[in-house]
């Protein structure tokens, strides 16, 4: 696998591809790589945290393996399941071919009767470079679940009862991703590095914003950060991520903005706060100072 | 349920055919006091008995207990009874002593041939009362060393008794000490919510092809036999805020001590305290032994008895905890008075926030057991439309109240207003205690402001139909 040298490598890497990484992301993502262990990632929505595992399967240059946690996932979505239709068939075909013993039908048991999940697939043989396993939000499925996990991040292996333990021939990149609706298990944790992903900073998400979102202008999107970051110290209940930064920017972009006013403001608002009490509270005379801070801001950028 | 066996006593003659009986009849004691005993148990312990020396009192009583309890909560009752048991001579002088003993012994537990109605408490248990008032008469001390070891047991229940409808906050320190002592008894039990995982079951609804189909391989690969599964039910979690400013300060000390038995009683508990700012004390809480835990939340919290501020409180929970900690349907409870120095707008968003955030919100007022009580305060006045339950926490009745309630909690979300600020509370979901007080503060609130009587009941469906007419 063409594993990164350095901390710094990791950084070109992802910004090559329209990544904006801050140092500490970029040193445990470095880590993560080298030391062979999954990689914890916890942090607001819309900050990136699954973005990072599509752009480390790109870096790679190898396959992403998906796993969407919900509430009630089990080993049959998760690892493997029997395919119980073709095994009922070969029940039947063996019927009719007379070989009718215990030991044939023990063959319906077997790997060819296995409908391989995504934590099997990124474990089992492959040609190629070991893929990216992404197990999004794992917060949301619930606690028997990460019992499951354990086994897999800490030897890469998987125990099926019917036919034993299946190992991984090189361990697959995992990342894991949390939006903290609650608190994952210690035991959990303790297998894989753990890195918190904050909101970036005014620089980064310029940069981020520049860099995925081409044709907004540079003053407009210094403008729309400027205004976000001041959201942010805004006591909200939620607070935009990036990927709202992103839309709103798309929007007014859209709409042929070039500099914020408050009109467009307060119409684009939606792609910004998710919260009515929220929306309302900006709308209710908060726009403008933070307009005002947006604009200065600015013009300070262009002075300098 | 009555205990009406005759017990042919085994005796100092020891008659040894009547064993049974009397192993049967201690087992029903001991269910009668919320204990669970199967019938299994009951024939281990007849078959037990007679490998030892009966007449051994220390060997009976360690070959029962090995056999018959089986949690730790429940040896001080089956020390209790099993004393009573053995010094009781004839079934009589047992059936006095347990109804003596029993109601309140049995009263953590959910029974309901041994829980007293509150109303009939006194009547069914006037001796109780008289010898309790004796020994707080004062003369109790001299006496109670004269007294058989099992009468000292009965006054020790018989104060207990007492203690159960006094409120926390007329406790003496002793008290105090024996209340921390029942409250650690209770067995706390949730409302379950159906979880998305699947456990195998017959009785379920749907097939379980992976085990079917190894089952009936050793039918040849024939179906001969369905496995089913069904949704598995867990407990749903519990989170508690209790109020700990100035004016909830004689409850503060015996309330934490209700957050500690709650924490370890239950599963998924979590626990913050406030008076002015709100403090997350669920791991201090963790700790074992309540009194460390209790000095452990002490250090954590700064603003012991300080002025109230529930809607900053709140506001804070829902903003920084609301997210991780109630997911998973889980149930709130505020424990508080209700006294807010705070801006009142803030606690009724913030009350409307967290009430669409959790499965069901309950709020839990000390005050409410005051007879004279009525929830005319600002603060309470703007909580409780998003309230879903309204209860009392002033005794260790009402603590045992609470525990049947949240057993109850239906699976289903109690219906709520789209707009619950017009009017206090409406019929859907809200008990009786509750849209009855609802309607008295209506009545008082209106009265004050010398509104015309029409006005008086507008909830009232009857008078708003003739009003229609």
């Amino acid at each position: 696998m063409n594993v990164p040298a350095s901390i710094a490598e990791v950084e070109r890497a992802l910004r090559e591809r329209h990544y904006v990484a801050e140092r500490g992301l970029a040193t445990v993502i470095f880590l993560s790589l080298r030391l062979q262990k999954p990689l914890f990632l916890e942090g607001e929505a819309g900050v990136g945290k699954t973005e990072i595992a599509k752009v480390l399967a790109d870096l790679l240059n190898t396959d992403l393996i998906r796993l969407q946690c919900y509430e009630g996932l089990d080993v049959n979505a998760a690892v493997y399941e029997w395919n119980y239709s073709r095994q009922l068939l070969h029940i039947r075909l063996l019927e009719a071919t007379g070989a009718h013993e215990q030991e044939a039908l023990k063959e319906i048991f077997s790997p060819e009767f296995m409908i391989r999940r995504p934590l099997l697939q990124a474990i089992e043989d492959r040609d190629g470079p070991p893929p990216v396993l992404l197990i999004d939000e794992i917060d949301r499925a619930d606690e028997e679940f990460e019992a499951f996990l354990l086994e897999l991040l800490s030897d890469y292996q998987i125990t099926v009862p019917e036919i034993g333990t299946i190992r991984a021939k090189e361990p697959p990149v995992v990342v894991i991703t949390s939006n903290r609706t609650r608190e994952v298990h210690d035991a959990l944790k303790r297998r894989c590095l753990y890195h918190w992903i904050d909101y970036p900073t005014f620089q980064k998400e310029f940069q981020i914003v520049t860099t995925k979102r081409p044709e907004v202008t540079a003053d407009l999107a210094r403008q729309v950060c400027r205004f976000v970051e001041e959201l942010r110290n805004q006591d909200l209940y939620k607070l935009p991520g990036v990927a709202e930064t992103l839309d709103w920017a798309s929007a007014l972009s859209t709409l042929g903005a070039v500099s914020l006013n408050e009109e467009l403001v307060v119409d684009t608002l939606g792609t910004l706060l998710k919260y009515q009490d929220d929306i309302q509270k900006i709308r209710a005379g908060n726009v403008g100072p933070l307009l005002e801070i947006a604009r200065a801001t600015n013009g300070e950028d262009r002075a300098r | 349920m009555q205990l009406t066996e005759k017990i042919e006593r085994v005796d100092a003659n020891r008659d040894f055919s009547h064993l049974p009986e009397n192993v049967v009849l201690f087992a029903r004691l001991l269910r009668r006091a919320g204990m669970t005993i199967g019938t299994g148990q009951i024939l281990d312990l007849i078959r037990a008995l007679d490998l030892i020396d009966f007449g051994n009192r220390v060997d009976v009583y360690h070959t029962a207990r090995v056999i018959l309890v089986g949690r730790r909560e429940d040896l001080p009752i089956f020390d209790t009874l099993f004393e009573l048991f053995w010094n009781a001579r004839t079934a009589e002088i047992l059936e006095q002593r347990a109804s003596e003993l029993l109601p309140s012994v049995g009263s953590f537990y959910p029974i309901e041939d041994c829980i007293p109605d509150q109303g009939n408490v006194d009547e069914s248990t006037p001796q109780t009362v008289q010898i309790v008032y004796q020994e707080a008469g004062g003369d109790g001390d001299e006496a109670d060393e004269d007294l058989e070891p099992q009468t000292k047991v009965m006054l020790a229940y018989s104060s207990d008794e007492i203690l159960r409808h006094k409120d926390f906050e007329n406790y003496t320190s002793d008290e105090l000490q024996r209340a921390r002592q029942l409250m650690r008894e209770m067995r706390w039990k949730i409302a379950q919510r159906r979880t998305r995982r699947f456990e195998a079951h017959q009785l379920g609804r749907r097939l379980d092809l992976r085990r079917t189909i190894r089952r009936n391989l050793r039918n040849g690969g024939e179906v001969f036999e369905l496995a089913h599964r069904r949704l598995r039910t867990r407990p749903r979690p519990l989170v508690l805020i209790c109020d700990i400013s100035g004016s909830m300060d004689h409850y503060s000390r015996t309330l934490l001590q209700f957050l500690h038995t709650v924490e370890h009683g239950l599963d998924r508990v979590e626990a913050f305290v406030f008076a002015t700012r709100l403090t997350r004390v669920t791991r201090q809480l963790r700790t074992r032994d309540p009194g460390v835990a209790l000095t452990e939340v002490s250090k954590a919290v700064q603003d012991w008895s300080g002025g109230t501020r529930i809607g900053e409180a709140i506001r804070t929970f829902n903003y920084a905890w609301s997210k991780r900690v109630l997911g998973r349907g889980a149930i709130v409870m505020i424990i508080s008075d209700g006294w807010d120095r705070g801006d009142i707008a803030t606690l009724r968003t913030e009350m409307e926030r967290l009430q669409r955030n959790c499965y069901r919100l309950i709020w839990l007022n000390p005050l409410l057991g005051l007879p004279s009580y009525q929830p005319l305060t600002q603060g309470i006045q703007a909580a409780l439309p998003f309230v879903d339950d309204f209860m009392p926490v002033h005794n260790l009745d009402s603590l045992q109240a609470l525990g049947r309630h949240l057993e109850k909690i239906e699976g289903r979300r109690p219906t709520r207003r789209q707009k619950p600020g017009d009017s206090a509370t409406n019929g859907a979901g809200t008990s009786f205690r509750e849209r009855l007080l609802a309607a008295r503060a209506a009545k008082a609130k209106t009265a004050a402001d010398d509104a015309p009587p029409t006005f008086l009941y507008v909830d009232a469906p009857t008078t708003s139909n003739e009003r229609r007419r």
